[in-house]
C-alpha cells in the first residue's frame, strides 16, 4: 500500500515579482522514485530548497508522514528525515570522509567509544547499500562519483527517509552514472523515498516511478513513468512540441583547414593538462571532442583561440602556421583569420554580463567595420545590427539596450552565437553550445550548428554532454587525463563504448 | 536573503535619482543632528549654507570654484573606475600635475598667451598621467595593487613637492615653501575680470576660466568612456577581464591607459590651483580635493552627469560651511569634514542600503498601474 510521505500544498514563493513557484501541489509516495523534470529556471531548485529549509515558501503548507512541518532551516528538514545531495557537493576537501559525516553533528562524538560506534554503524550501513566507501580517506583524494556517495552516507546516517538529489549526473561518467542509479535502487528497495530533479529525460525513464513536470514555475503535469514516454514529456515540459531527433544529413567532407600537432598546455598551475594531442578538421565536419569535465578540454580549447600559452607543439590554420612554443597569435588575429569561438563558460569568458546586449553582439568585433570608425563607436549602425540579428537568432526580449545579465542563459548564448556565427567563420570552435540552455534553445542551437557545418565550415565542438556529442559529430575523439584516448567515427560507436574511454578504462 | 529585483524593470530615473537623493536626505538629517547636539539651530546652518554658496555673488564664485576641482578629481577616479582600478592617488597626481604646470609655464612663458595655456594643460596631463603610470605599471605587470601603491605614491608625491619647494625651485627671496610667481600675463581670466566687463563689480574669488575646462572635460570623459573603442575597451577589462582576454583586448594596455589618463585628468586640478588662482606652487595646495574627489564620483555613479552636480554639492558644503563656521562659534571646521563624512558613507559605503526596498517598491507601484 503507497502511502504519502511528503506532501505539499499550495507553496508560492516569490523573489521580489519574480514569482519562482505558483501555487505547488506535490505528493510524494513512501519507498518511490519520483522525477522532477523541467528546463532550467522552471523552479525545481527553488521548491526543493524551500523542502531543504534553505527557504521559506510565501505560503503553503508542506507535511511530512502526515505530520504539518515548519523548515525553518536544513536542521529542521534533517530532523523531519529530509536529506538533501546538492548539485555542488557541500564537503570540506581537506577532511576525511568520517569527519565531514559528522560535521556538524560531532557533539561529544570527536573521541572515545563513541566514535568508534559511529564508525560502525556507517561501516553498517556502507554494507547495506553497498556504497563501498572507506571512511579515512580525505576527500580531496576521491572522484567526483565517490564524492556524491559520501553526500548520501551523509543523509543516511542523518536518518533521513526521503533524500533529494538535485541534477545528480551532470558531474558522472556514464558508468559512475550506473553506479549511482544502482544505489538508489537499493535505498529504494530498503523503503527509502529519493526525489529525482534532472531535465534529462533518459534518467527520468531510466529509474523513476512517478513523475511530476515543472513549467514557469507550475507543475504543469503529474503521470506514472510507465504511462509516458520521452517526446511526451519533453512537450510538457516545453509547452510544445519538440525535435529529439536532428535532421542531418551526412557530411560532404572538404580539405583539412585546421590542424593540431603534437600540442602540450599547461594550466594556471603549471600542471600540463594537454599532452601531445594531434588531430585535424575538415571543412563540412563536425569533429566532437568528449570526455568528462577537467580532463584538458577547456585548456585545450583555450591554446587553440589563441588565449592560452602553447607548451609544445604547432596549430595550423589552412596550412599556415600560427601559433606555437614562441608565438601565440592573439585571439583578434584568429577572428581575422575565420576563426570563431565560443568558449565553454558563457558568463565568464563569452561576456560581459554588465554589458548592454548590444555591446556584447560586437564583442571582439568592435574595432571593425561598420561598428566603429576611427576608434569611435558608431551607436545607430551598431543597434540596427543587434535588432537584425536578434531577430534572426531570436533572441528574447529583443531588446539591444538591456543589460545582458538580464537575458536567461539560453538567451545569452544565443547572443554569443549570434555573434560568432554571423561572420561566417571558416573554424569554429564551440565549448558547451548548450549548457544550462532549455530544450527549445537547444533545438535552435544545433540546428544551426549543421548549417553552419553545412556551410563548409569545420567545427571542433567540446562538450561533457554524451547525447549531444553523439547526435551532432561527424567523427568522435575521447579526451581522458590530457591525452586523446580514441577516434571514432560516428555511426559506428555506442555511448556505452564511448563511457568507458571517457572513464580512462579501454 | 534579500528580495531580488529584477534590475530590468527599475526605471532609470529611481535608480539614479531616487536613490541618491535619499541617501542624501539621510546624510543631511544625521548631519543636522550633529549640529543640533553642538548647540545650534540646524535650520539656521542650513539657510547660512545656503546664503553663503548662493547668497552673494562672490559667495557663489567660491561654490563653482570649488566645483571646478571637485570635478577633475571626481572625473578622474571615475575613468580608473571604469577598469575597476580604485585611483586613490589623485591627491599626488594633482601635486605633481602642477608641477608640470609650473615647470611648463614658466619655461615658455614667452610663446603667446593662448599657446602657453595648451602647453601648460599638456604639462599638466602629462606630469599627472606619468605619476599614475609607476602604479599602473606595477598593477599591470607585478599584479601590485593599485590601491596600495597610489597610495603611497601621494605620501611620495608630498616628500617630494617638499623637497623640491625648500631645496630647488623655491623662491629664495622669500621664507615660505613656495615657488616664484609665474608673469602676469599668462594668468588665468578670473571671473571677477569677467564681470568687469560687463561692469559688474565684485569683490574677489578664485574662480577663473578653468571652470570652463572642468566641463570640456566632462564631455571628454563621458565620450572616451561610453563613445569610443577605448572606452568600450577599458570597460569590457574592468567587468569581465576573462572575456576582455577572450575578445583579444589586452588587459595590461588597458590598465596602463586607463590609469594614465586618471592621473591626467587629475593633473588638471594644477591648472586650477596654479594658473588661476596661486600663480605658483605653494605647498600642499591639492588639500585634500583629491580624496574628496573618490566620494565625488562614488557620489555621481561615475558619470559625468552625476559627477558635475555632485562636485557642485560638495562646492556648496565647502563654501556654505566656512560661512557656517563663521558664523556659529560652536561649529569648527572640522564638523563640516564629519558632515562630508557623512555624505561619503550614505552615498558610498550606504549606497546599498536603502536601494532594493525604493526600487521594488517603485517596481511594484508601476507593475500595478501598468495591470489595472
Amino acid at each position: 500500500m503507497v502511502s504519502p510521505i511528503l506532501e505539499l500544498k499550495n507553496i508560492n514563493k516569490s523573489f521580489g515579482h519574480v514569482q519562482a513557484n505558483k501555487n505547488i501541489n506535490l505528493i510524494i509516495n513512501q519507498g518511490t522514485i519520483h522525477g522532477i523534470i523541467g528546463e532550467n529556471g522552471a523552479g525545481k531548485s527553488t521548491l526543493m530548497s524551500i523542502v531543504y529549509g534553505l527557504y521559506q515558501a510565501d505560503s503553503g503548507s508542506i507535511r511530512v508522514s502526515g505530520k504539518e512541518v515548519k523548515l525553518k532551516s536544513p536542521r529542521d528538514s534533517i530532523e523531519s528525515g529530509i536529506g538533501m545531495v546538492h548539485q555542488h557537493f557541500m564537503l570540506v576537501e581537506n577532511f576525511t570522509v568520517l569527519e565531514n559525516i559528522i560535521l556538524g553533528f560531532e557533539g561529544e562524538l570527536v573521541f572515545g567509544h563513541k566514535l568508534k560506534k559511529a564508525k560502525e554503524d556507517l561501516k553498517n550501513l556502507c554494507d547495506t547499500y553497498k556504497l563501498n566507501i572507506d571512511l579515512d580517506s580525505v576527500i580531496s583524494d576521491l572522484s567526483v562519483g565517490f564524492r556524491q556517495r559520501v553526500e548520501i552516507l551523509k543523509s543516511l546516517y542523518r536518518g533521513a527517509e526521503i533524500f533529494i538529489l538535485d541534477e545528480p549526473t551532470g558531474v558522472l561518467t556514464p558508468q559512475e552514472v550506473d553506479e549511482l542509479f544502482k544505489i538508489l535502487r537499493s535505498l529504494k528497495e530498503e523503503g527509502k523515498t529519493i526525489v529525482l530533479i534532472t531535465h534529462k529525460l533518459n534518467e527520468i525513464m531510466d529509474l523513476t516511478s512517478e513523475v511530476s513536470v515543472m513549467r514557469q514555475g507550475e507543475v504543469v503535469g503529474h503521470t506514472k513513468t510507465s504511462d509516458t514516454n520521452k517526446e511526451k514529456l519533453a512537450e510538457m515540459m516545453v509547452g510544445r512540441s519538440v525535435l529529439l531527433r536532428l535532421n542531418k544529413e551526412d557530411a560532404k567532407l572538404g580539405d583539412v583547414v585546421f590542424k593540431v600537432e603534437n600540442l602540450t598546455v599547461k594550466d594556471d598551475l603549471d600542471v600540463t593538462r594537454v599532452k601531445n594531442v594531434s588531430f585535424e578538421i575538415r571543412s563540412g565536419e563536425i569533429l566532437g571532442l568528449a570526455g568528462v569535465t577537467g580532463n584538458g578540454q577547456t585548456e585545450l580549447l583555450e591554446a587553440l583561440s589563441g588565449i592560452r600559452k602553447v607548451e609544445s607543439g604547432n596549430i595550423y590554420l589552412n596550412d599556415e602556421k600560427v601559433s606555437d612554443k614562441e608565438n601565440l597569435l592573439d585571439p583578434r588575429k584568429l577572428k581575422e583569420k575565420g576563426l570563431a569561438h565560443v568558449p565553454e563558460d558563457r558568463q565568464r569568458m563569452g561576456l560581459v554580463t554588465d554589458f548592454k546586449a548590444y555591446e556584447n553582439l560586437i564583442f571582439g568585433y568592435h574595432d571593425q567595420e561598420p561598428y566603429s570608425k576611427s576608434s569611435i563607436l558608431r551607436d545607430s549602425d551598431i543597434i540596427t545590427y543587434s535588432k537584425k540579428v536578434m531577430e534572426e537568432y531570436d533572441v528574447r526580449p529583443r531588446s539591444p539596450q538591456l543589460i545582458t545579465s538580464n537575458f536567461s542563459g539560453g538567451n545569452q548564448q544565443k547572443i554569443i552565437l549570434s555573434r560568432e556565427l554571423n561572420e561566417s567563420p571558416k573554424i569554429l570552435l564551440v565549448g558547451q553550445p548548450t549548457r544550462g540552455v532549455d530544450i527549445g534553445a537547444i533545438e535552435f542551437i544545433h540546428q544551426r550548428l549543421i548549417d553552419m557545418r553545412d556551410k563548409g565550415a569545420a567545427i571542433l565542438l567540446v562538450s561533457v554532454e554524451l547525447d549531444e556529442v553523439l547526435s551532432l559529430s561527424d567523427r568522435i575523439l575521447v579526451m581522458f587525463d590530457g591525452n586523446i584516448v580514441g577516434e571514432r567515427i560516428n555511426k559506428d560507436v555506442t555511448d556505452r563504448e564511448l563511457g568507458l574511454l571517457m572513464a580512462g578504462v579501454a | 536573503m534579500v528580495t531580488a529585483v529584477d534590475k530590468s524593470k527599475v526605471p532609470w530615473w529611481v535608480s539614479n535619482l531616487i536613490v541618491p537623493l535619499v541617501n542624501l536626505t539621510l546624510a543631511l538629517l544625521v548631519s543636522a543632528l550633529f549640529i543640533f547636539i553642538a548647540g545650534e539651530n540646524p535650520f539656521q546652518a542650513v539657510k547660512l549654507i545656503i546664503y553663503g554658496s548662493f547668497g552673494y555673488l562672490d559667495g557663489f564664485a567660491y561654490t563653482l570654484y570649488y566645483t571646478t576641482n571637485f570635478v577633475f578629481t571626481g572625473l578622474a577616479f571615475a575613468v580608473a573606475f571604469h577598469c575597476r582600478l580604485f585611483n586613490i592617488g589623485g591627491e599626488g597626481q594633482a601635486y605633481i600635475g602642477g608641477l608640470g604646470v609650473f615647470l611648463v609655464a614658466i619655461n615658455v612663458s614667452f610663446l603667446p598667451v593662448p599657446i602657453v595655456w595648451l602647453l601648460a594643460i599638456a604639462g599638466a596631463v602629462v606630469f599627472g598621467a606619468a605619476w599614475a603610470f609607476i602604479p599602473a605599471y606595477l598593477q599591470a605587470k607585478r599584479g601590485s595593487h593599485v590601491v596600495i601603491t597610489t597610495i603611497m605614491f601621494n605620501f611620495i608625491a608630498s616628500s617630494l613637492m617638499v623637497f623640491l619647494l625648500v631645496d630647488v625651485i623655491r623662491d629664495m627671496k622669500q621664507m615660505g615653501p613656495h615657488t616664484v610667481a609665474l608673469p602676469k600675463e599668462i594668468w588665468f581670466p578670473t571671473f571677477k575680470e569677467f564681470a568687469a566687463l560687463f561692469g559688474i563689480k565684485i569683490r574677489y574669488s578664485p574662480l577663473n576660466i578653468s571652470f570652463l575646462l572642468a566641463i570640456a572635460a566632462s564631455f571628454f570623459v563621458w565620450f572616451l568612456v561610453w563613445k569610443t573603442k577605448w572606452g568600450y575597451e577599458m570597460r569590457a577589462v574592468g567587468h569581465n577581464t576573462q572575456a576582455a582576454i577572450y575578445a583579444g583586448i589586452s588587459p595590461y594596455k588597458n590598465i596602463i591607459i586607463a590609469m594614465c589618463i586618471s592621473g591626467g585628468l587629475a593633473g588638471l586640478l594644477g591648472i586650477n590651483e596654479i594658473l588661476g588662482v596661486h600663480h605658483k606652487i605653494v605647498a600642499g595646495f591639492p588639500a585634500g580635493y583629491g580624496f574628496t574627489g573618490i566620494a565625488v564620483a562614488l557620489m555621481g555613479r561615475n558619470h559625468p552627469i552625476g559627477i558635475f552636480p555632485a562636485a557642485f554639492l560638495f562646492g556648496i558644503l565647502y563654501q556654505g560651511g566656512s560661512e557656517v563656521t563663521f558664523d556659529m562659534p560652536n561649529i569648527t571646521r572640522y564638523m563640516f569634514v564629519a558632515v562630508q563624512g557623512v555624505i561619503i558613507l550614505f552615498s558610498g559605503a550606504l549606497e546599498n542600503l536603502f536601494r532594493p526596498q525604493i526600487e521594488s517598491f517603485f517596481v511594484n507601484r508601476l507593475n500595478r498601474k501598468v495591470s489595472v
